[in-house]
């Protein structure tokens, strides 16, 4: 066996035994004889780029764009290193159930894990998409990592406008290696959501719950991934999934009825583009003002503050943040709360902020205020047009009214 | 039946899984006692699990068989026991070391060789019983061996893992498990196949859990240690035998294998002798309309909803299916564990226990004719069910009945209470292990091997001649103590109370006799735990109960375990002289005129109402001579 990064010493090798465990020897005092050299490749590149293609009942074209993560990753039994790769064969070997509804196509576009994506990647990612929407794919699905999902999910949300289907991006919190993954759940009902929903908007889908009985599908611009390691960990905040899929019933049933529909393919823009001087600054107690003097002077285009509480920062900040916006750096609020609406009008911080120029991002979550910006700046050159449109409810990114319900519960002593 | 084992080449080897007793899970910090409260506090998670396809293609068939069954499996999670590990929602936290120092304990004393790297690994178990779909396992020590008196027997491997979830029920369409065993640390312990007898497999068990209990660190009770066994002889199969809990009949499991793979050869040679081919063995046909007017309850009920009944002719095996495999248990029952296991179904109906069951001779007559089978050669089998169900059933029998043209096909089994066993799955093919990569490999350093030294367990051998010399207990109580899982318990006892009136050989059968005999009265002994004995042996030392009294204050711990000890031993509180014979005065007073009557039975009339009252308060002897003197005083002498 080669030694990998788990191994915990360069003296020690790992010996895999016939009944199939590994255990590690020390090479002190041992006596090694080779009786047969060979070398497998491990994590190779080799065809990233490719298509594949599996014929399948019917006549329609299901589309996938692989991008890497959890969800197309599985142990090689044989070096326990993990592959980020992605055929058509594979994924039919997963999930049998998808040759029932149509031909199957993959694009290997990368095997990245997803907290090494970059508005770069969102770019050509948008780029691939739109290919096969005007290709004449029948459903369009991206395979995605889990971390940074929600990134990706506003990026396609902003990048293409006037959608004839819904893209659904998918990911995996167990990978499809293990009996009791996640993925080819989240796989099928991806599928049956490009296919069957009504709505034309960019949406994730993932287990709703941590039983197999139904995947949640919430808008791209409005989900979180609000915990490490759960499969449910992908929720909407502020607003509610825009449908699920029951299962076994493979049932897909719309629980919100505020969602874009489904446009002409003639109508579908694609603005691919992202400023990538935009950045995401936490207010805590002692944040200080030489953290926004520095974005400024290296030349930022954008800042996200992630306020506390309604949308606040310390006071010592505020004469940084002034001269930011007086030299054309667009500086935006969202709240490190999660949950709720950012309002500047409640306190004399706030009010000071908004005097200064801040622009509050309503109840939008941080990482789509912050793709949103980058997407605006890069796509829009007037400051002003790119303030009133970051303001302006675009893809229902924002939503006005919060009812009770939509606050999710925690266990506060009752009943199981 | 005698069996001559050598003759027939019995090879029998032993795999011991025990639970260490740790203060948390392998891989969580969970505790690992088992859930008692109630339903209001369990939560459900359902799920599905679906199969791994190895790197090369190739699909493990137990695998393959689960995965076929598609079952929703359900698991219970009690609040207090279970935490997003055992979920699979969080990765596994790091190798708990207590258990990883216990585990290279037990191995030292196997004289087993430590490796110097451990690496966990993932075996693939897909019937629901793990949440991730497979079990954490590692190896830690190989090699070892353990003397017997028929010959030295070697170990394979020594692994330390994480116990299943507990199974609570099983359905055909789901399965039902409880997760508050998945996760407590496990170790296991492989023999080769090298023991020969029963008796010899029933001698080493006993010694490897003797081992495992002189540790003092493995826990008690039942479910806590379970066996399973490979056994095989000459011309037969490698059998795997699973579950068995009760160390005790291990040797009967073995002996009722050896019969069952005897008879199963049999039934093989009768057939060929016949001239029985695979092509005899039928097709399926369905055969409802012959049961149209049936009186049989179990066929109409099916009937009535929609159900049907299929048919398959077994040519030429007239007679063989009631064929006894194993006591009570006939070649049609093995037929039916197939059945049940792969169809889902509740059983099978054959024509040799026909007719029964409601079913006439006109239905049988009728079913020959309509198969063209030959009422004096062939055997008819029916199934009756949702037609989807009685093909699998049906085929799995099928082919069952052509495995037993070639002998004993190789299946996994599970035991039965009275020792017999039934079908499981097929055995498990190689190539079912990954690495488990959430878990850096673990490095056994001096450190390590430093605290693995506490736990290593004494030669049994040694135990017992002290037990002998050192303590002056029989032989026989020894022996006792030394089966009974209470051998530590002596040890702790010993050391807090040496010196005192409490004397080896009375902890010695205080925890062997005296506790089995509470036990045989259904008193839940396991109730009684090592800090109960200690306090109530602590009053005895003090003085506040007699020894009398510790087994009738123990006995209504272990009824109710709630109740402070100081409530259950008011009873039994030492009464001093002057009270006792004031109590005896009383006795003697108001019956006075019946005592001189009875002159000759008057010992015996105030011993039993004064004992009624003190029993457990005052040591029996002290009270006779009490009551002596007091009627000594009354009759002028002394009584008998
Ligand atoms: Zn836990």
């Amino acid at each position: 066996m080669p030694s990998t990064e788990l191994s915990s010493k360069d003296d020690v090798i790992i010996v895999k035994l016939a009944n199939g465990y590994n255990l590690g020897i020390s090479l002190v005092n041992a006596y090694v004889e080779v009786v047969k050299e060979n070398y497998i490749n491990v994590g190779s590149s080799e065809g990233e780029g490719a298509t594949t293609f599996v014929g399948g009942q019917g006549d329609r074209l299901i589309s996938i764009v692989s991008t890497g993560g959890t969800i197309v990753s599985r142990v090689e039994y044989e070096t326990g290193a993990v592959r980020p790769a992605l055929t058509a064969e594979n994924l039919i070997d997963l999930v049998p159930e998808l040759k029932e509804m149509g031909s199957i196509e993959v694009v290997d576009l990368y095997r990245i894990l997803s907290e090494n994506m970059t508005p770069k990647h969102w770019t050509s990612i948008s780029k691939a998409v739109y290919e096969k929407i005007v290709g004449g794919a029948d459903a369009v699905i991206v395979a995605h990592g889990t971390d940074t999902l929600p990134y990706t999910s506003s990026a396609l949300a902003f990048a293409l406008r006037n959608l004839p289907l819904p893209i659904v991006l998918v990911g995996s919190q167990r990978s499809s290696d293990r009996p009791s993954s996640d993925s080819a759940l989240n796989l099928l009902a991806s599928v049956i959501v490009a296919l069957n929903a009504p709505f034309g908007e960019v949406v994730v889908a993932m287990h709703g719950s941590i039983s197999d009985n139904y995947v949640l599908v919430n808008r791209g611009v409005k989900v979180r991934k609000v915990h490490s390691s759960r499969r449910d960990a992908f929720q909407s905040v502020n607003d509610i999934p825009l449908a699920k899929v029951i299962f076994p019933d493979k049932k897909l049933i719309v629980i919100n009825s505020r969602y874009l529909g489904r446009c002409r393919v003639e109508d579908l823009i694609l603005m691919p583009n992202f400023e990538e001087r935009v950045a995401i600054i936490k207010a805590y107690p002692g944040l200080s003002p030489e953290i926004i003097d520095f974005l400024v002077d290296k030349g930022f285009k954008g800042i996200v503050l992630e306020g506390t509480g309604l949308g606040h920062v310390n006071e010592a900040v505020i004469p940084s943040i002034k001269r930011a916006v007086e030299v054309g750096v667009v500086v935006v609020m969202a709240t490190q709360t999660i949950f709720g609406r950012v309002n500047m009008n409640v306190y004399t911080t706030g009010r000071k902020l908004l005097m200064t120029g801040v622009l509050p991002a309503s109840d939008m979550l941080v990482e789509t205020a912050y793709v949103k910006l980058s997407w605006l700046l890069a796509n829009f050159n007037d400051l002003t047009e790119v303030k009133n449109l970051f303001m302006k409810n675009l893809v229902y990114e924002i939503n006005e009214v919060h009812e009770d319900y939509i606050y999710p519960r925690w266990y506060h002593g009752d009943k199981l | 039946m005698e069996i001559n084992y050598s003759e027939v080449g019995l090879q029998v080897g032993l795999e011991i899984h025990q639970q260490l007793d740790t203060s948390s899970k392998l891989f969580c910090r969970c505790p690992t006692k088992l859930f008692e409260g109630s339903e209001e506090d369990v939560a459900k998670v359902e799920r599905y699990l679906r199969i791994a396809r190895s790197e090369t293609g190739e699909v493990d068939p137990a695998a393959l068989y689960e995965y076929m069954k598609r079952r929703k499996i359900i698991y219970l999670v009690p609040k207090g026991h279970v935490c997003n590990v055992e979920l699979d929602e969080e990765p596994p936290q790091e190798l708990n070391k207590e258990a990883l120092s216990i585990a290279l304990g037990i191995s030292m004393g196997f004289k087993s060789k430590i490796v110097d790297e451990v690496y966990v690994m993932r075996k693939i178990v897909v019937d629901g019983s793990n949440t991730t779909g497979f079990q954490r396992t590692a190896i830690i020590a190989l090699g070892g061996e353990l003397l017997d008196e028929e010959g030295a027997i070697r170990i394979q491997t020594i692994c330390l893992e994480e116990d299943a979830a507990r199974k609570v029920r099983d359905l055909s369409s789901s399965v039902v498990y409880n997760l508050d065993r998945l996760g407590i640390p496990l170790i296991e312990i492989s023999t080769a196949p090298d023991m020969r007898s029963p008796e010899q497999v029933l001698r080493v068990a006993s010694r490897i859990g003797l081992m495992l209990r002189l540790t003092g660190r493995v826990r008690r009770g039942l479910g806590t240690i379970r066996q399973d066994i490979n056994v095989s002889i000459k011309g037969g199969a490698k059998i795997e035998i699973k579950g068995i809990q009760n160390l005790e009949i291990v040797d009967k499991v073995v002996r009722y294998e050896v019969m069952r793979q005897l008879n199963l050869l049999k039934i093989m040679n009768e057939a060929i002798m016949r001239g029985v081919k695979d092509e005899d063995i039928g097709s399926i046909s369905d055969v409802t309309d012959v049961f149209k007017n049936c009186r049989s309850r179990l066929i109409l009920s099916n009937l009535k909803e929609g159900n049907k009944v299929y048919a398959c002719v077994l040519r030429r095996f007239k007679g063989l299916l009631n064929f006894e495999v194993q006591p009570g248990r006939r070649f049609g029952t093995e037929l039916a564990d197939y059945a049940r296991e792969w169809g889902g179904i509740t059983g099978i109906i054959h024509t040799d226990e026909l007719p029964g069951y409601g079913i006439g001779v006109e239905e049988v007559r009728e079913l020959y004719r309509v198969l063209n089978a030959d009422g004096g050669e062939d055997v008819v089998v029916i199934v009756v069910g949702p037609e989807d169900k009685c093909v699998r059933a049906m085929s799995a029998v099928v082919g069952r009945v052509k495995e037993a043209l070639r002998g004993v096909p190789k299946e996994t089994r599970v035991v039965n209470d009275d020792g017999t066993t039934r079908y499981m799955r097929p055995q498990p093919g190689a190539a079912r292990m990954y690495p488990e990569t959430d878990i850096p490999p673990v490095r056994i350093d001096e450190g390590v091997i430093k605290e693995a030294l506490k736990y290593v367990p004494r030669d049994p051998t040694a135990v017992y001649e002290e037990l002998v010399s050192k303590y002056s207990l029989s032989p026989e109580l020894s022996k006792q103590l030394l089966r009974s899982p209470h051998i530590i318990q002596f040890y702790d006892l010993l050391k807090e109370f040496s010196g005192s009136e409490i004397t080896p050989q009375y902890i010695a059968s205080l925890l062997t006799v005296q506790l089995k005999g509470l036990k045989s009265e259904g008193v839940p002994i396991e109730n009684i735990g090592i800090e109960v004995l200690r306090e109530i042996l602590a009053l005895v030392r003090d003085g506040r109960i007699s020894k009398d009294g510790v087994i009738e204050v123990l006995r209504e711990y272990a009824l109710d375990p709630k109740k402070p000890i100081d409530d259950l031993i008011r009873k039994y509180v030492r009464r001093d002289l002057e009270e006792t014979t004031k109590l005896i005065v009383n006795i003697v007073e108001s019956n006075r005129d019946e005592l001189i009557r009875k002159r000759d039975k008057a010992f015996n009339i105030v011993m039993g109402l004064a004992m009624k009252e003190l029993r457990g308060r005052v040591d029996g002897k002290v009270v006779a001579d009490l009551v002596r003197k007091v009627l000594n005083e009354l009759l002028g002498s002394t009584p008998a």
